[in-house]
């Protein structure tokens, strides 16, 4: 476990001595701040998303109805940005070949890196969550709360039940991320990867508005960024994030479980 | 396992689709060993580093550092073991010192005491807050071997370490190379140049489009080389019967009116008194391969030695 710890210390250190990573987590901070300013100097608003008529309301309705928006390709991009680079970005250095020749096994390293991209990833909901909730209290109070069963809900508990959608906000996210790393590690090339990831989740946006597609829908990945609705019911609906549980298990494992088994066997020539 | 040698590779096969790059491989470095890797250009030297460091998976055969194979023993194979590909490469976005601590967490045990060491001894001392990015290639090849050294290693395989040097920077590197080994470190150094090998190294092999062509001691390599002679005599038969009567001459070959042979210095220098003696007269007696160069221009071209070179010293 050590071993994996001190590797993981600087898997963290490397993206952040990389500009992307700051856009990425740049934007996550911009994006709620510049929302609320336009929303404080012009009237109207979001009425048609959930929570979106409430947005006034309470700062606790701004960190909603911003992953709403995000989610369909903002923080699919800034997670891709950098899950996409992760193993990629030794290639682009040819320092994979520096670092596998020293004590660490190959699955520490992988280890390693896959948890710099779940701590990245991370770190982009909160950002956005808690800026968005800042900025919308200072906008607006920090009041009781409207749940989308229209009963109100207290500020404190308002805050438990952001504190929780974000968790299951960043599973579909962490799937989009475990995709990248895959494609980091077959293609080794950043650009592709970014791409490709960014692809897999819009393809996944994609199927789920598309006439046809409604039986599998509630199993796309897309479709579980709005898992969090459920605990925003009166009583809670645990339908919905129980499947997003499940279903991102799988949406995050086997990309992960397919990169660790070419990480580990891969010839290392010329990167 | 402290019996085991430094480097043992049995049947060494890299295959990429059609192209061979290694070609059943069997390496011996012994402990204490300066050992040559030469061969020209794309002859199969870094892959076959690479498959001994574990980065590639070779198709067959074995390679065993210290009697183990990365390929089973992954990480652990490389205890006591470090050393460089083409380049030593590093994250150019931090400073020489953080590449260092960086590299040091990822060694067991963790390296870090020795880092300000490794920087003074080879000379980086005053760049290493400086971004890699910034070092010149000269300076990047000295923090890969201070890099390797990083790992108190007892082999060390360094890969054309030379290679896109300035000559002062060549000379200061072959001067590392040689105090590392004077400290009891094996070293396999890969190289296609054969002054370089001819300074530093005890023993060498030669590989040629992915084969070992020679290995052995250089000493015996540079006898071999130095003593094959053309004899161009008037009456060739009756050298061919003074030559076959002289003890310390061997290989003797008489082909279109010149005799070949090989011999050492004391030995030919019996043939000519016994030529005079005899009353055979002679034009020319040329020691053939003059160098190693040539021998291993001839081991790596199949044909260049074979051909009459103009020597330098006619006896």
């Amino acid at each position: 476990m050590t071993a994996v710890a001190r590797v993981y210390r600087w898997e963290i250190t490397k993206p952040l001595a990389q500009k992307r990573t700051y856009l990425g987590l740049g934007t996550a901070i911009a994006v709620p701040i510049i929302f609320v300013v336009v929303l404080v100097l012009h009237s109207g608003g979001p009425n048609d998303v959930p929570l979106g008529r409430y947005i006034r309301d309470t700062g606790l309705a701004v960190p909603f109805v911003v992953l709403f928006f995000m989610s369909i390709w903002g923080l699919p991009l800034i997670t891709a940005l950098v899950a996409g680079d992760i193993v990629a970005s030794e290639t682009h250095n040819g320092t994979l070949k520096t670092i596998l020749t020293r004590s660490r096994e190959r699955g520490a390293v992988f280890a390693g890196k896959t948890l710099a991209t779940a701590t990245y990833t991370l770190a982009l909901v909160l950002a956005m969550g808690l800026v968005g909730l800042a900025a919308g209290s200072i906008a607006w109070g920090f009041h009781p709360l409207t749940s989308l069963s229209g009963t109100k809900v207290s500020a404190g508990h308002g805050l438990l039940l952001l504190v929780a959608s974000l968790a299951v906000y960043a599973l579909p996210l962490a799937g989009i991320a475990a995709f990248g790393v895959l494609l980091s590690t077959v293609t080794r090339n950043s650009a592709a990867s970014v791409v490709g990831a960014l692809m897999w989740a819009l393809l996944m946006q994609l199927l789920g508005v598309l006439p046809g597609t409604e039986s599998i829908r509630p199993y796309l990945l897309g479709t579980q960024f709005e898992a969090w609705h459920g605990f925003l019911r009166t009583p809670v609906d645990y339908a919905p994030v129980t499947r997003a549980l499940w279903l991102c298990a799988l949406y995050i494992g086997l990309p992960l479980i397919a990169a660790y088994l070419v990480f580990l066997r891969r010839d290392v020539a010329g990167d | 396992m402290s019996d085991a040698p430094p480097v043992e590779t049995r049947g060494l096969v890299k295959r990429y689709g059609d192209i061979v790059a290694v070609d059943h491989v069997d390496l011996s470095v012994e402990a204490g060993d300066v050992f040559g890797y030469l061969g020209p250009n794309g002859a199969g030297k870094t892959t076959s580093l690479r498959i001994m460091l574990g980065l590639i998976r070779p198709s067959s055969g074995s390679a065993r550092l210290f009697g183990r194979d990365p390929l089973i023993d992954g990480a652990k194979a490389l205890d006591g073991v470090a050393g460089f590909v083409e380049a030593p490469r590093f994250y150019p976005y931090l400073s020489g010192r953080r590449n260092l601590k960086l590299l040091a967490d990822y060694d067991e045990p963790a390296s870090r005491t020795r880092i300000d060491e490794v920087l003074e001894l080879v000379g980086l001392r005053d760049r290493a807050k400086d971004r890699v990015g910034g070092y010149s290639h000269g300076m990047r090849q000295r923090l890969g071997i201070a890099a390797a050294l990083l790992r108190a290693p007892r082999l060390l395989l360094l890969d054309e370490p030379t290679t896109g040097l300035d000559p002062a920077g060549m000379r200061d590197m072959r001067e590392l190379v040689r105090r590392l080994a004077g400290e009891g470190i094996t070293i396999l150094l890969s190289s296609h140049l054969l002054h370089e090998v001819e300074e530093l190294c005890n023993r060498v092999a030669i590989i040629r489009r992915g084969a070992i062509v020679y290995q052995g001691q250089l000493r015996e390599l540079l006898n071999r080389a130095v003593t094959t002679y053309r004899l161009q005599a008037l009456e060739p038969d009756r050298a061919r019967s003074l030559l076959l009567a002289e003890s310390g001459v061997g290989d003797l070959r008489l082909n279109g009116g010149a005799l070949r042979f090989s011999a050492d210095e004391d030995a030919v220098a019996r043939v000519t008194v016994a030529l005079g003696q005899a009353r055979i007269a002679f034009t020319a007696l040329i020691p053939e391969t003059t160098s190693l160069e040539e021998l291993f221009l001839g081991m790596t071209d199949g044909e260049s030695s074979d051909h009459d070179r103009p020597s330098a010293v006619a006896v």
